[in-house]
């Protein structure tokens, strides 16, 4: 029942998240977008016999004349290069750049060139995979719980879900976001989305879980109230979320510290999200669903006051 | 009898993956571009001048086409797929996306597919006003040029100002094309004993050139290969035997190559490059490796906590996720799914996931157990309750794996499929197999030590 009582507080802390997360998405613009979203060209270079001085390579490039070009090591002997998107002739110029006209011994490891237009598709594609998965679960939980429209209607379940759900999108968000402009390395980028989408899923796991326990309890009917019955129903999926959160998050560990390059960043992502996720089912959703039924009962009563 | 199966799963990996010469051998795994190194271009067809209702005939024969051509340079499995890409705003795009594992050049590989020849047949442009502007706009453009002070960007910007200057005064574009070609072949003239190449249609073509000559006896029909005219020749009679000849200004040498060009195809539609990735193969490898790891790293760890905490129930969760690991490999190798690095992210993402069905219902055993119920009982509660929440939560899970997979990019499905098929595969695994281990160890007993091995955490 610790939780229900001090709903208030735990409510207090999910919203100063979100608002830190907001800000953070709302002042450290412009994010740091991936090529994938904006069109451009990755070159991905090492030298087997020692790399160039970084200052030295980016001379050279000046030359070039493009816009946007930046040169960033990696590895002990490697380069990242990242410039607009190029043309096969220009790639061809890229390389003979950096290779000082084939004097010097590179090997590519990888090269990726998207242009403007698969940018902006991606970007609308990936706002409607969101979208869509929002609406599905919506629905889906206003149907699992129809049976239970008492006290609260089942479409309550499905609203209270997806405010939850919010909650624990934009926290990873706001994180990555600013992480993301400090960090070259940290780009909104396909993966990201990737990840975001995964947490959509499992967040609205774990609070139907709990959910599912209510709605067990109401139909028992163990307790008169409705606080109380959440606050059981909390408490006894309680060691399940821990449990659960705590196995994905170790796996989720394990492909940050020990998984390659590509999926440090979505690792990472989810991992916040996971907490974050974690934390609504437990303190927010279903304090959430007290706190609606005590304003309908409290609008009811004034109601018939009135009467 | 389950333990057995999963034994045998995970002996059909481990032969396949180590014995080559073993018949199984033949379901090797397959991996994503991003793990074994290699090239993928992203294509974008203009079909502007194909009619609606052909659109997907043509994108058919162009991944044809191209599909031959890179089968011709010998690499080994590629992938050459089409696809439609929706713009929110006008008509659908067409798109054509080619794989090329190990192929690390790029240059080699765009030259490889932008080789291909565009075949195309055009008939005399009548007389008529359309003609004459064509004409006028020509003179006018050759009048400007004449100017040798101009600047290579100005002539550029006098040539794209009219869009009368893109078009061939001479001649127009007819519906037959290199998409409508059966074959070419070399053949030499019967009394000068020059080459000659002689093109074999289609049924469909054969109609199209047979109507064509019809309506132009005695005039020319134009056959341009690459937006250039390189045959020009005088239709004496309707031909309606489908087969064309190509004389002229060619050696044996010009022929054979031309020959060999048009064999391979030509392509239907003008294309061009939009985007480019290619991955060393020393990067991908460093990606199977560092995530093979990852995975093995992260299921000693969860093993680990899983025996700690719930005990017994935890050893049996964990043979339970061995054997749901071992069933999701047998299945990546026999589809195959195509693993990529965001692949196996979603399968270690997966592995996380399918504990969860067995912590609902070890959880919802210990509830059962304090309430007094003895063990089986409480094992039989414990099943049927957890059923409801596993089967809400599973399916929102599978609700995003599949919205994910329709509307991804190749890396984001190969994470949705490895996710999806994991959820429906966990399932499985967590409630029968834990089930039938836990009956089978069935104990009835109420013993300090049973209600030890089977309840949990520090209590």
């Amino acid at each position: 029942m610790f939780i229900i009582k001090h709903k208030n507080f735990f409510f207090s802390v999910a919203i100063l998240l979100v608002l830190s997360s907001l800000f953070s998405i709302a002042f450290f613009r412009p994010w740091n977008m991936g090529i994938e979203f904006t069109g451009g060209s990755l070159l991905e270079v090492s030298y087997p016999d020692g790399r160039p001085v970084a200052e030295t390579l980016r001379t050279n490039l000046a030359i070039l004349n493009w816009t946007g070009t930046q040169v960033q090591e990696t590895g002990d002997t490697g380069y990242i290069i990242r410039t607009k998107d190029l043309t096969e002739q220009e790639r061809q110029s890229l390389m003979s750049v950096v290779s000082d006209n084939s004097a010097t011994k590179i090997d590519v490891s990888r090269f990726n060139s998207i242009g403007p237009t698969i940018g902006s598709e991606l970007r609308s594609k990936a706002g409607w995979a969101i979208l869509f998965v929002i609406v599905a679960i919506v629905l889906y939980i206003a149907f699992a719980f129809r049976g239970v429209s008492f006290p609260i209607s089942s479409w309550v379940y499905g609203l209270v879900a997806i405010v939850a759900l919010v909650h624990d999108v934009l926290v990873p968000a706001g994180i990555y976001v600013a992480l993301g402009h400090w960090n070259i390395d940290v780009q909104i980028d396909v993966l990201f989305v990737t990840a975001i989408l995964t947490i959509l899923g499992f967040s609205v796991h774990d609070t139907i879980v709990v959910f599912d326990r209510t709605r067990e309890n109401l139909k028992l009917r163990t307790w008169k109230e409705f606080d109380v019955t959440v606050g059981h129903s909390i408490e006894q999926t309680f060691a399940r979320s821990i449990n659960t959160s705590l196995t994905v998050l170790l796996v989720i560990l394990a492909l940050f510290f020990v998984g390659g390059e590509t999926t440090k960043n979505f690792a990472l992502t989810l991992a916040i999200g996971i907490v974050a996720g974690t934390y609504s089912s437990i303190f927010v959703a279903s304090p959430l669903l007290v706190a609606v039924e005590e304003w309908q009962r409290k609008r009811e009563s004034k109601h018939s006051k009135k009467k | 009898m389950l333990l057995l199966a999963g034994f045998g799963v995970g002996y059909f990996i481990y032969i396949g993956q180590y014995e080559p010469e073993n018949a199984f051998a033949k379901f090797p795994f397959k991996y994503g571009l991003d793990i074994q190194g290699g090239t993928e271009l992203v294509y974008q067809a203009d079909t502007s001048t194909v009619s609606a209702s052909e659109i997907g005939q043509t994108m058919d024969a162009l991944r044809d086409v191209i599909e031959r051509r890179v089968n011709l340079f010998g690499v080994s499995e590629p992938v050459v797929q089409t696809e439609v890409a929706n713009s929110l705003s006008g008509a659908p795009l067409q798109r054509l996306i080619v794989e090329l594992p190990g192929v690390t050049d790029t240059q080699k590989a765009v030259e490889l597919i932008g080789q291909t020849p565009l075949l195309e047949f055009k008939t005399e442009r009548p007389d008529g006003s359309e003609k004459t502007a064509i004409q006028d706009a020509y003179t006018r453009a050759q009048d400007i040029l004449k100017n040798p002070d101009l600047t290579d960007e100005l002539r550029n910007a006098v040539l794209a100002s009219d869009p009368l200057l893109s078009q061939d005064p001479a001649y127009v574009l007819t519906d037959l094309n290199g998409s409508k070609l059966q074959k070419a072949s070399l053949i030499f003239d019967s009394r000068t004993n020059e080459p000659k190449v002689l093109l074999t249609f289609t049924d469909e073509g054969r109609k199209m050139f047979a109507d064509i000559t019809r309506a132009n006896v005695d005039k020319t029909v134009a056959i341009y290969l690459d937006g250039a005219p390189i045959s020009t020749p005088v239709v004496r009679e309707a031909i309606l035997d489908g087969n064309a000849e190509i004389s002229g200004s060619f050696n044996i040498l010009e022929a054979r190559e031309l020959v060999g060009r048009l064999n391979s195809g030509a392509l239907p539609v003008p294309i061009s490059l939009l985007s480019t990735q290619t991955i060393g193969a020393t990067l991908g490898e460093s990606a199977l490796h560092s995530g093979v790891k990852a995975g093995l790293v992260g299921i000693i760890i969860v093993a680990f906590f899983l025996f700690i905490w719930y005990r017994i129930p935890g050893l049996v969760a964990t043979v339970a996720l061995s054997i749901y690991i071992a069933i999701m490999l047998a299945i990546f190798k026999l589809i195959p799914v195509t693993l990529t690095a965001a692949g196996i992210a979603g399968f270690i993402l997966s592995i996380g996931m399918a504990v969860d069905a067995n912590i609902l219902i070890f959880e919802r055993m210990k509830e059962e157990l304090k309430k007094g119920k003895d063990l089986s009982d409480a094992m039989h509660d414990g099943f049927a309750r957890a059923w409801l929440s596993i089967r809400d939560s599973n399916i929102s899970s599978m609700l995003s794996a599949i919205i994910l997979f329709w509307f991804g990019t190749s890396l984001v499905k190969g994470f949705a499929l490895t996710l999806g098929i994991g959820v429906v595969v966990s399932m499985f695994s967590a409630i029968t197999v834990t089930r039938t281990f836990l009956f089978a160890l069935g104990t009835h007993g109420h013993g300090k030590v049973v209600k030890f091995l089977f309840g949990n955490g520090i209590r």
